[in-house]
């Protein structure tokens, strides 16, 4: 099993983050992971995007073109990421400021809208597990209880007590989350 | 023996936590991305507090050179970061060190040039990693990590080789390997060593001549000596040191060969060429110096043709070239400027200039 | 052999009254005649023997005519790449803290090219003794123009005299360490005559007290003459030295601790 995942969207949203607590879900299913940011100006408040790998085999390159599933979550990383999606995969993107909705035939759409909903649940920064919750429910990849253990890894000690509210936004997420065709 | 601990970290978070742990004395470093995070996680680690490790940030990549210098000739494990542009201002200082023959850690995590360029993956300074970099007849003994668990391992490694040569270890990353995150065993910590060098600047007692640290000979004649000394130990390290790995060389007609992030690429092309019927393999040089020129002429005999993978214009294929001499076609494929090539790219390549030419 | 000079009975033990000290190898010194870096050299051996730390001391020798440092005093010495020897020193000071460690460096190894080193080794306050000769010349290469040679001064890089519109000014390296907060005590001082020989160790002396006591960077300048590249014998070059060097870079203390 390997899957291949492309996160993208503003910096500053959660977007490596988001990565970060998949990789360290994977560890925590002993998988082999790794995590390519794309570093440097970008992660300064323009775009940004994280390539994770989740694979049962030693990961040969950690840095490709195509995806298994791909998750945009805002205008620009969907008119630059769309073509990226391997024919038969999934896009998964949350429609808040999209202009542009996905064209492509060939692969599985699926909406998130994590924005309204975090908005909703007056958690704004639960808004990357919200999306993780609609990825997980589509690509069951990682057990629920290994991502919770991935959260603990990856949250600062001082954070976790936050880890609730985190875990109901990955439910809120897998609940929302609808295929668009 | 204690458990191995797993994390995952960024391949820079793991040269630095595998400082510490490998019980060294000193580091010496100057921001640049991308590989500022080995200096920040060892400012937060703070391990004087701890194993007594001294993490100074320079007043520039110079000073953090020299830094190391003078903590190498103490015999002490030292160590210094920086990405190319740094590393170009730290050659002269990497030229003395060689020169004194002292032991000293020293990584690249490489990005695209030459001037400031962009701060993206690159394999541009392979030339100046293995052809000696500064002024004068010298090596550095050069370790190309391909993975976040191999920039761990190899600073342990890397301080073993450069105190059995008393010679400058250079670890040839780049920035995609610094900056990617992935599962790391780490080792145990080691206590930090108490050996006195009989060589080293530590206070002359009355028992021994005083020691002196120096590269310069102004007579002619000893300093030929010295270069022969220098060479002779550069013999012994070709005949040692060399370390690769093969990954389905056994039947292969094919041959890639690639190192660091561009051996990750290659290992995938291989894959994707495999599954298409065509027998190619891969070799991964681990020391890049001494490169593993025996190895290469051995497999030439079975081979067709050799592609060598670099993000660069063409540096290693040139050591290929050295090793196989003529005996069998060797090409280059490569992508500069700080971009990764695809798997893709490469199996087209292959096709291209080697299985079609 | 009858001794017609009387030289058996002046040099016996008990008519002793200097020696040469044990931290000077018997090497004889490459210096030009008249220069002073052989007394600076000397005196600095004594201070060390004095307080006998030549088992603890580890020096820091430049790129000049001091390059060949270790080639005359006893004690372990590393050579420096030009103008990095307070890098240097900062890292064996840091990394054996017990040690008394000591930087040699000339003026165009202090004041140019390693001006980046001195500045923040010395604002870091860095436990070292820098000892810094000023001469106002570049010797070991021939006699170019240094950042410290006065302005008129005559130099094979400056052949019609220092013309400060072109090459800019003498640096007072000195007094520029003496405003940083990590330097403890800054003189300058000379060696050319027994009394300004005497000064200059009783600093040395005090700079080793100080970093005894880890109290920061202590700066000695020694304002010296280079007989062969200002192309003056060594008497006219003291008495030019003391005529024009010294009104621009005038001996004495720059920074003494407030309390001793």
């Amino acid at each position: 099993m390997t899957e291949e995942i492309l996160i993208a969207g503003f910096g500053g949203q959660g977007i490596l983050s988001m990565g970060k607590i998949m990789a360290y879900s994977g560890l925590m299913q002993d998988m082999e992971v790794s995590w390519m940011p794309s570093y440097g100006p970008e992660m300064r408040g323009g775009t940004a995007n994280v390539t994770v790998i989740i694979s049962s085999e030693r990961i040969s390159s950690p840095i490709i073109k195509s995806f298994d599933t791909v998750i945009l979550l805002n205008q620009q990383s969907m008119d630059k990421f769309e073509s990226s999606v391997k024919p038969g995969g999934i896009l998964i993107y949350d429609n808040n400021g999209i202009t542009r909705h996905p064209e492509r035939k060939d692969i599985t759409i699926y909406r998130v809208d994590a924005v309204e909903e975090a908005s909703k649940m007056k958690s704004p920064k639960t808004f990357n597990m919200i999306v993780l919750g609609g990825f997980l429910k589509v690509k069951p990849v990682i057990r629920l209880e290994n991502v919770v253990k991935g959260l603990k890894k990856s949250l600062p000690e001082r954070h976790h007590n936050l880890i609730p509210m985190n875990e109901k936004a990955l439910e809120r997420g897998m609940e929302i989350i609808f295929k668009v065709r | 023996m204690m458990e191995r601990e797993l994390r995952l970290m960024k391949g820079n978070e793991a040269v630095a936590e595998a400082a510490i742990r490998a019980g060294a004395d000193g580091y010496f470093g100057y921001p640049i991305t991308p590989q500022s995070e080995i200096l920040e996680y060892l400012m937060e680690a703070n391990p004087y507090k701890t194993t007594g490790m001294v993490v100074l940030q320079a007043e520039s990549e110079v000073a953090a050179i020299n830094m190391v210098y003078g903590g190498a000739a103490c015999g002490k494990k030292v160590m210094t970061s920086s990405s190319s542009p740094g590393i170009s201002l730290k050659q002269e200082g990497i030229s003395y060190i060689a020169g004194a023959e002292l032991p000293c850690l020293i990584v690249n995590v490489v990005r695209a040039g030459p001037g400031l360029g962009t701060i993206q993956p690159s394999q541009c300074d392979y030339f100046q990693a293995v052809k000696g970099g500064g002024h004068g007849d010298y090596h550095l003994i050069v370790l190309a990590p391909a993975s976040v668990q191999e920039m761990a391992d190899f600073v342990e490694l890397g301080f073993d080789l450069a105190f059995k040569y008393r010679n400058p270890v250079m670890i040839l990353s780049d920035g995609a390997i610094g900056q990617m995150m992935e599962k790391v065993y780490l080792k145990p910590k080691k206590n930090r060593s108490t050996v006195i060098y009989d060589w080293a600047t530590t206070g002359k007692p009355a028992s021994r001549e005083r020691n002196i640290i120096t590269s310069l000979d102004l007579d002619p004649y000893a300093q030929e000596i010295h270069n022969q000394n220098l060479q002779a130990k550069y013999r012994e390290v070709e005949k040692n040191e060399v370390r690769l790995e093969e990954f389905q060389t056994d039947d292969a007609d094919y041959l890639l060969v690639a190192y660091g992030t561009s051996a990750r690429v290659s290992q995938k092309a291989v894959q994707l060429a495999r599954a298409e019927g065509i027998k190619v393999g891969l070799l991964r040089p681990i020391t890049l110096y001494p490169f593993p020129s025996g190895r290469l002429k051995e497999l030439s005999r079975q081979l067709k043709g050799i592609l060598s993978v670099e993000m660069s214009a063409g540096q290693m294929v040139e050591d290929v070239l050295l090793s196989v001499s003529g005996k069998v076609p060797v090409s280059h494929f490569g992508r500069m400027g700080g971009v990764i090539p695809t798997p893709e790219e490469v199996v087209d390549s292959l096709k291209l200039k080697i299985i079609g030419g | 052999m009858k001794d017609v000079t009387g030289i058996k009975e002046i040099i016996k033990p008990e008519n002793l009254v200097y020696k040469r000290s044990s931290v000077l190898t018997d090497n004889v010194f490459s210096y030009c005649p008249g220069c002073g870096h052989g007394t600076a050299h000397r005196i600095l051996a004594e201070v060390i023997e004095e307080a006998g730390l030549q088992s603890e001391t580890i020096g820091v020798a430049p790129v000049g005519c001091s390059v060949l440092l270790y080639e005359f005093m006893n004690v372990d010495v590393q050579q420096a790449a030009h103008g990095r020897a307070p890098a240097v020193a900062t890292a064996i000071k840091r990394l054996l803290p017990e040690k008394f460690v000591f930087t040699y460096q000339g003026d165009g190894d202090l004041a140019a090219i390693g001006t980046a080193e001195t500045i923040h080794a010395c604002n870091r306050g860095e436990n070292i003794m820098i000892i810094f000769i000023n001469n106002g010349i570049y010797g070991m290469t021939g006699g170019q123009m240094a950042p410290t040679t006065l302005e008129g001064m005559k130099s094979s890089t400056s052949p019609y005299g220092r013309d400060i519109k072109l090459m800019g000014n003498p640096l007072k390296m000195t007094e520029i360490v003496a405003t940083l907060p990590g330097t403890y005590f800054v003189t300058r001082q000379s060696v050319h005559t027994p009394a300004n020989v005497k000064k200059t160790k009783k600093a040395m002396k005090k700079a080793v007290e100080y970093q005894k006591l880890n109290k920061g960077t202590c700066f000695i300048e020694i304002v010296s003459n280079c007989p062969s590249g200002w192309k003056m014998s060594p008497v006219e070059s003291n008495k030019w030295m003391e005529e024009n060097m010294f009104p621009f870079y005038p001996l004495g203390d720059l920074k003494v601790p407030a309390v001793e």
